[in-house]
């Protein structure tokens, strides 16, 4: 019954998405860098001047590709989770394949993240680092990090629509997320029996395989790539499967 | 090869306003919500290609849940609906519309919501706006048009699809005089060419101008299926319910 031209029509709901954000600002694509900048700045200055972490020598770049890869999670999956509510009369009036509403939000906070990446990017080849052949790496964490998240909002979007309680579920996960991976502390520094903990996480293994890549110029760990490939497709697979299971009576429910 | 058939459909909607967990599960596990009220019980009928069938009945009836199952939109509790070939939804006039974004751009977002493909829009954006009658305002953001505006575009959209079977849900009272005709004189051209029209109101009038064939249905029973001036006279001449009854 769904024989809309689905490539089409996602990319038309991305550039609907992408052009409302920045329609009316005046600033535009700036907003996008200057809250990583400034949060990189404060947490910067947290951590040399309060609490001075010697590991690194460029805590700032370190501490931006943490905010980055971290920012990018959290904005997706809070905006992901909301989707479905927040075009409710497109569920309800408009045959579609649903499954296009979340992923074409995550979609476009991934146009977004790439202005960040750009920024993290400029900022690493500023603080003296090489480009080296191991940033073929970058696009494919990077990737995965966009299954998970993809895979999470799929899941929590569904369940929204029955329980409007998931959406503050997310939000404080998320404020946890922050502190459970590695974005203000290096992976060195956690002991060595929680690193269960971020091998398996998807968020905390992309930081880290970008700190080795970015940082360290070596590619990552195999054995990183794997855990982080793996629980990001069975993320992917479990969300879509929720989703199909949930979505026939989206529109009796919104 | 268009086609529509529903056998024995029944459809319910949850009565309560909020779900808990475990009125979730049941409803999940069993396809059936709990404490229920039926909105379809038992209807059956079957339109085929260029039919131009018309849904009559008082608010509540279900008639807008009957279209919601054609287009896919929800699922049946029991029964079988059976649709073939390209719906195009109209159940409301500028699906995805968004105030900030220009005439021109809501115009190709709507016309991609609606199953239009890429290289459709390209062609047809040039006669969408002709009949739209909007001419330069069609560059100007949306906030800036009128409510007459704004429907004159989703509806000049909305006739300009190839589809199958299009559905139209009450969204046919729109503009002045003159474009209602231009809009009605379109539809009839779009019927032509072997569209099936389904067009759901509880205005015999405006149904009786466009439908050959009408399906009555009150407190979801379906009570009469017949050529239009027939069971629009039928429906005329019901006694009147009381209100909330339909419920």
């Amino acid at each position: 019954m769904f024989n809309h031209n689905t490539t089409f029509l996602l990319a038309s709901l991305v550039m609907r998405d992408f052009k409302i954000r920045y329609r009316n600002m005046s600033l535009g694509v700036f907003w996008s860098l200057l809250n990583p900048l400034v949060m990189m700045a404060v947490l910067t200055f947290v951590f040399t001047r309060i609490f001075p972490n010697p590991s690194t020598p460029t805590v700032h770049v370190s501490i931006l590709s943490g905010l980055v890869v971290f920012n990018f999670f959290s904005l997706c999956w809070s905006s992901g989770t909301t989707s479905l509510l927040q075009n409710a009369s497109l569920v309800k009036k408009v045959p579609l394949p649903r499954v296009l509403i979340p992923i074409s939000t995550v979609l476009a906070n991934t146009i977004h993240f790439l202005i960040q990446i750009a920024l993290l990017v400029l900022l690493v080849l500023v603080s003296g680092y090489p480009i080296t052949r191991h940033w073929i790496w970058l696009p494919y964490v990077f990737a995965m990090e966009l299954v998970f998240v993809c895979g999470l909002c799929l899941a929590t979007s569904a369940l929204d629509v029955y329980f409007r309680d998931v959406r503050y579920i997310v939000e404080s996960t998320n404020t946890l997320m922050f502190w459970l991976i590695p974005v203000v502390y290096s992976f060195s520094m956690i002991p060595e029996r929680f690193h269960f903990l971020y091998w398996y996480n998807p968020v905390a293994a992309v930081v880290i395989a970008c700190r080795y890549i970015l940082l360290d110029a070596v590619s990552p760990p195999p054995e990183t790539i794997l855990k982080l490939t793996l629980v990001s497709v069975a993320f992917l697979a479990a969300g879509y499967a929720c989703f199909r299971r949930l979505s026939h009576r989206f529109a009796d429910y919104l | 090869m268009a086609r529509i058939e529903f056998k024995s459909v029944s459809k319910s909607f949850s009565r309560q306003s909020r779900t808990f967990f475990w009125q979730f599960l049941r409803d999940i596990l069993y396809g059936r919500p709990a404490n229920s009220i039926d909105v379809l019980g038992n209807v059956s009928f079957s339109i085929g290609r260029g039919e131009s069938v018309g849904v009559i009945g008082p608010n509540g009836a279900g008639k807008s849940t009957l279209l919601s199952l054609v287009a896919g939109l929800t699922v049946p509790d029991s029964g079988s609906v059976h649709v073939e070939g390209r719906v195009s939804a109209l159940m409301e006039l500028g699906a995805g519309f968004h105030p900030d974004l220009t005439g021109r751009e809501n115009l190709r977002i709507n016309a991609a919501l609606l199953g239009f493909t890429p290289s459709e829009i390209d062609e047809a954006t040039p006669r969408i706006i002709d009949f739209s009658g909007l001419g330069d305002f069609i560059d100007e953001p949306l906030r800036t048009y009128s409510t007459g505006m704004n429907m004159r575009l989703g509806f000049s959209v909305a006739v300009h699809g190839r589809p199958d079977i299009l559905l139209i849900d009450e969204v046919l009272a729109v503009g002045d005089q003159e474009f209602q005709g231009k809009c009605f004189d379109r539809l009839d051209t779009i019927r032509e060419t072997g569209t099936i029209l389904l067009c759901v109101s509880h205005m015999p009038q405006l149904l009786a101008r466009l439908c050959g064939r009408v399906i009555w249905i009150e407190s979801g029973r379906l009570l009469g299926d017949g050529p239009a001036a027939e069971v629009l006279t039928a429906y005329r001449d019901r006694p009147m319910a009381e209100v909330g009854q339909a419920q």
